[in-house]
């Protein structure tokens, strides 16, 4: 640029006219600002969005449903044998074939599942209390007590939990729904105590709760609105894992003779039975094996789709 | 300044229990004034105390000794009216901007939090006023219904400072609220203070180890080192003639581009000792290049050495 350009630019006189902003101003920008929306709302909205998430839910829904209804209203029941219709291949009089007693094994298997979802979601439900307790006591009182309650969880949770279900199993010398839901959370809360204490002494020292208790919010308030939102939506997320889990414990259970007793069954007393006859009646294991699979798989992926939902930085 | 003080804090001492029954002194027999409309900060290095000494002041920790009156009241005996009003009147804004903001709120719950304990106000009422707020701070309405990590760090702390303002202080402690800020970005956040300050008659008790920023917006500055208060003065004479050896060390540390090379930097021996065992004597006599032996064996006390502006230090007269 020569000296000239440079003299003639500075010799044009500025106008502040020329330097107002055309068309928008902030008054506008509310226009476009999204509509204030709750965090549990907010949470609500990300889950219906995640489309796998939503399948995994419907699906738990249907089985759920199933598993309530199909025993209530089929023509065949749970513990009647039919000795002529033995080891039935899938027909349209027996959908999911019959057993070795001639057993129809569609109201069988969703009877079953009845047994594994009550031990997942009463499992899980029980693990998230005894949890939540344990951990929030040793977090608000601290100290030596928090110290013993936490070396306890350690103890606890360093034994080995098929070993301690076995264990229970054999010493309680019954196989009822109870029993094998005490013998499979005796241990298992303690995970879900660590994640709590954690959560909750982090969250309490953290500066916002101190910015909150400095403005003069009430203790209380603090619990419902800090406290809690950010620990349970880790225990939720914690505990839906948790119910696989649960589920394919009872499966082992019942595989290896410890589980349900017929007449009653689940799914993993049905595919014990078959195992015997898996090269000739392979159907027998299917259904009960593809259950298993399809209920654990909704519910981590519902644990997936609700960890992202809980975390508003994977808002998009 | 004759005007009643806002905060009076006399010899107080704040100690940590630390492992095998020690103490820390965090905060050592400090004394000091805040007046009303003033900026006073404090400064030192970090681990001085000055944080704690910030939050002992409000309250976040019990003091362990020593008197805070406040308007000329005893703050740990308020009533719980008296002591409602004090959350409401005094404010503090946070060195993080990352984790002072509940992750799980929108902007616009945050602002409101403290706002709806202490004023009645419709919903309606209540948007306005966080509205406002966000303006006040330099953004738009807009922000109240976003969560804090969609946010840059400047932006959070303006988010801190609107909160802080919604309560209607008088007095706010902001603790290092530009340590975590680009240079860029402080500059504007300061200078958002400062506006704020002169727009509504607050007081700020200013903590930072940012030694240009303070002389910037300082009225009065005190200068801590581990635990205790060695110099106290108004900004100009403490800037132009440091008494304390310490705050001279400290201050010859300002980076300045128009130093020339004969001033030399002075380089302090050895490190800052722990606050579990401070030396004794002088606190500072273990690393003061002027150490003599009454130093290592009697401590001085706060003398003023010229008009308001006070030292601890038994040499300085002569230094």
């Amino acid at each position: 640029m020569n000296e000239n350009a440079v003299n003639s630019i500075q010799e044009q006189a500025l106008d502040p006219k020329d330097f107002q902003i055309q068309g928008a101003d902030t008054a506008s920008a509310e226009l476009f600002a999204r509509k204030p929306v709750t965090y549990w709302r907010d949470a609500w909205r990300r889950f219906f969005e995640n489309k796998l998430a939503v399948v995994a839910l419907c699906l738990l829904i249907v089985i759920t449903l199933c598993t309530i209804f199909v025993p209530i209203f089929s023509s065949h029941s749970i513990s009647a044998h039919d000795l002529l219709n033995r080891k039935q291949w899938p027909s349209a009089q027996h959908w999911f074939g019959t057993d070795d007693l001639g057993r129809d094994l569609f109201v069988r298997v969703w009877a079953g599942g009845r047994v594994s979802i009550i031990i997942g979601v009463l499992g899980a439900a029980i693990v998230a209390v005894v949890g939540c307790i344990y951990g929030g006591i040793a977090a608000y009182f601290g100290g030596k007590v928090d110290m013993l309650m936490m070396r306890i969880v350690e103890i606890l949770s360093s034994v080995p939990n098929l070993l301690v279900v076995i264990m229970m199993s054999v010493v309680l010398e019954s196989s009822s729904i109870p029993t094998l839901l005490f013998a499979m959370t005796v241990t298992g809360w303690c995970p879900i105590a660590r994640l709590v204490r954690s959560q909750m002494l982090q969250i309490s020292r953290s500066e916002y709760v101190m910015a909150a208790r400095l403005m003069g919010v009430s203790p209380l308030k603090i619990v419902v609105r800090h406290m809690i939102p950010n620990t349970f939506s880790v225990i939720i997320v914690a505990v839906t894992f948790r119910i696989p889990g649960l589920i394919f414990g009872e499966a082992f259970l019942s595989n290896v003779g410890l589980g349900v007793q017929p007449p009653n069954t689940s799914w993993g007393a049905l595919s014990s039975a078959a195992q015997s006859s898996l090269l000739y009646y392979p159907y027998m294991m299917f259904f009960p094996a593809l259950l298993i699979a399809l209920t654990m798989l909704s519910f981590t992926l519902m644990g997936d789709g609700l960890r992202d939902a809980l975390d508003p930085k994977l808002r998009r | 300044m004759s005007k009643q003080p806002l905060f009076e804090i006399k010899n107080l001492k704040r100690y940590f229990p630390a492992k095998g029954g020690k103490t820390v002194k965090a905060v050592d027999d400090v004394t000091f004034d805040i007046f009303p409309g003033e900026t006073f900060s404090l400064v030192g290095e970090s681990g001085c105390g000055k944080t704690t000494c910030g939050r002992t002041i409000l309250g976040v920790y019990p003091k362990t000794s020593g008197s805070i009156l406040y308007e000329g009241e005893e703050t740990a005996k308020m009533s719980k009216a008296q002591l409602r009003q004090f959350r409401r009147r005094n404010q503090m804004i946070f060195q993080d901007p990352y984790s002072c903001l509940d992750p799980r709120m929108t902007i616009g719950t945050i602002i409101q939090e403290g706002m709806n304990v202490h004023f009645k106000r419709t919903p309606a009422q209540r948007n306005e006023k966080v509205t406002e707020l966000l303006f006040k701070v330099g953004l738009t309405a807009d922000f109240a219904s976003r969560f804090p990590h969609e946010l840059s760090g400047g932006q959070r702390q303006r988010i801190g400072i609107a909160r802080a303002l919604a309560m209607e202080p008088d007095f706010i402690v902001c603790d290092e609220p530009i340590a975590a800020l680009d240079v860029s970005i402080q500059a504007q956040v300061i200078n958002l203070m400062i506006d704020l300050q002169q727009e509504m008659g607050l007081t700020y008790l200013f903590i930072s180890h940012d030694l240009s920023m303070v002389r910037h917006i300082s009225d009065r500055i005190g200068v801590m080192y581990l635990g205790s208060l060695v110099e106290l003065s108004p900004t100009a004479p403490l800037y132009e003639k440091p008494l304390h050896p310490y705050t001279q060390a400290l201050f010859s540390a300002i980076p300045d581009v128009h130093r020339g090379k004969k001033e030399q930097r002075i380089h302090l021996q050895g490190e800052i000792p722990s606050p579990i065992n401070p030396p004794s004597g002088c606190k500072f006599s273990s690393r003061c290049p002027y150490a003599q032996d009454r130093c290592h064996e009697e401590a001085p006390a706060l003398r003023e050495l010229e008009k308001d502006h006070f030292v601890t230090c038994h040499l300085a007269a002569q230094l």
